[in-house]
């Protein structure tokens, strides 16, 4: 921001190599609203133009310098003064002097490693960046560009289903399955719950996905839960021996992959939450925790020269587990 | 590994229904019928009963059909006994209506037919919720209301076991 009206000032600004060819991806921004970025991936290379055009032709532009960087930080917004960077990257353009007329300088930042996905949530943001700087004495000027980066995972090799035997003491024993623990965005869930004893009175029954982000370490730990889904499986009462069909296609619904302790800052799961509802509203419920993971696409020509395809390892999963009276009853 | 395209969303298998379960009564059958207000006494000393009667396939009752007396009075008692040994939220009981209690009323106050019959419906609301929730079915308190011939207040609180039951354990 120039008070002076003279002087010379400039605009910037970034533009990339395949502006033609990238693929853009809707990201939610800060707001909740919907814009649309460019989409990279783990070790691609981000490469283009810095057009630098001077305002007032003609008169010269005296800089400190001019860079660009591509960062990529976690932001909390209960701190917002301290961002985390956890790539930094910097290209210097020109050494100090001076700009007689707009130029564009070109840059190329070769095979960057993008570790964790871009993920705008209640109390985190984490993006990536370019930030063009032109640095002056009093003022500089800068422009940033933000792109959105997608972690991609293949099929694990381990994917059990969950399997559980819940209940209350000679009340209500229900047995339920999930045919998976991992499923990706696009999956579906197939399951079933089948009843061992039914002594209440069950009205209906519903499955909620439930995301969690918690941010903070130690003391001052925060949990954000978000219900993402309802889906009603069953209206009416079962009885003993009754077996009830799940089937959940997680396309329809904004989710992002399962974020495990990303770069020790925050984390976002995924939950299953089983409800039962009685006649009186009292709600039984059992919470389990699934994976979620995000699919490539059809990996096209163009890209496979560049994209390196980030295999995650994940943790192994619980396989059926027999326990009882583990479901909670709330009044 | 190949790359599934289209997801697998047959269902999943599972045990045909006994024909017994499935078309046998239900293991939840619990009512109770809170009628027939009798008021008993004479001038100051009057109040009003109601017949509780209770009926049930749930093995945690020792009767599966049970009939006593009780008084709004006896409802509170139960309330308050559930306040404080449950973890339940209790539901709220009918109004106590002090102000049908005062004299110099135009009409017969806590003996006003329709008073009666607003009360009735509020103590059967009351006693059905609480008896079905899983938690106060184990007190000791809420037998001794539904089943006991009186209600002892010297009772001595505490659960009630469920007694050995076949259905219980699971397969």
């Amino acid at each position: 921001m120039s008070f002076f009206s003279f002087g010379q000032s400039a605009e910037i600004d970034v533009v990339l190599t395949d502006a033609e060819t990238r693929k853009k991806a809707e990201h939610k921004t800060e707001d909740g609203k919907k814009d649309k970025y460019f989409l990279f991936y783990d070790g691609e290379t981000v490469a283009g133009k810095v057009n630098v055009t001077l305002k007032n032709p003609g008169k010269r532009l005296e800089h400190q310098g001019i860079k660009i960087e591509f960062v990529g930080q976690i932001e909390l917004y209960y701190d917002r003064g301290n961002h985390h960077e956890f790539v930094s990257l910097v290209k210097d353009l020109a050494r100090p002097g001076e700009l007689t007329q707009s130029q564009t300088f070109d840059f190329e930042f070769t095979h960057v490693e993008k570790p964790y996905e871009s993920y705008t949530g209640q109390n985190v943001k984490l993006r990536y960046f370019l930030r063009a700087t032109v640095s002056r004495r009093l003022n500089d000027i800068s422009k940033e560009m933000d792109i959105v980066v997608h972690t991609l995972s293949t099929y694990p090799e381990l994917n059990s289903s969950i399997k559980m035997e819940v209940g209350i003491e000679d009340c209500l024993h229900i047995e339920f399955e999930y045919n998976k623990s991992k499923y990706h965005l696009k999956d579906v869930i197939v399951g079933k719950i089948y009843f061992l004893l039914v002594r209440i009175k069950i009205k209906h029954m519903e499955i909620d996905i439930i995301k969690r982000e918690t941010t903070g370490t130690g003391p001052s730990v925060y949990h954000e839960n978000d219900t993402i889904a309802k889906y009603e499986i069953m209206d009416g009462a079962p009885v003993r021996g009754e077996s009830i069909p799940i089937r959940l296609f997680l396309a329809g619904y904004e989710m992002t992959p399962t974020m495990r302790d990303i770069n020790k800052k925050f984390s976002v799961r995924y939950y299953l939450n089983l409800v039962l509802i009685d006649e009186e509203e009292r709600r039984y419920f059992k919470q389990q925790e699934i994976t979620l993971w995000r699919k490539g696409d059809v990996v096209r020509k163009s890209m496979s020269s560049q994209a390196t395809i980030g295999a995650q390892r994940f943790e192994g999963s619980k396989s059926s587990v027999s326990s009882m009276l583990d479901l909670k009853c709330r009044a | 590994m190949s790359d599934p395209t289209v997801a697998d969303t047959r269902r999943l298998n599972s045990k045909p229904q006994d024909l017994t379960d499935a078309y046998g009564p239900p293991s939840n059958f619990l009512e109770i019928d809170v009628y027939d207000p009798q008021t008993v006494g004479v001038g100051r000393n009057r109040f009003t009963t109601y017949e509780v009667r209770m009926r049930t396939n749930l093995p945690i009752f020792k009767l599966k059909d049970s009939i006593v007396r009780r008084r709004y009075s006896d409802f509170e008692w139960l309330k308050n006994e559930l306040e404080r040994d449950s973890k339940i939220v209790v539901p709220p009981l009918p109004g106590k209506a002090l102000k049908r209690q005062l004299p110099f009323r135009g009409d017969e106050g806590i003996f006003e037919e329709a008073f009666i019959e607003e009360r009735r419906v509020g103590l059967e609301q009351f006693i059905n919720r609480i008896a079905g929730h899983p938690l106060a079915q184990n007190e000791r308190c809420l037998h001794m209301f539904l089943q006991d011939e009186s209600l002892d207040r010297n009772y001595i609180p505490g659960k009630v076991q469920p007694s050995s039951d076949p259905e219980a354990r699971c397969a």
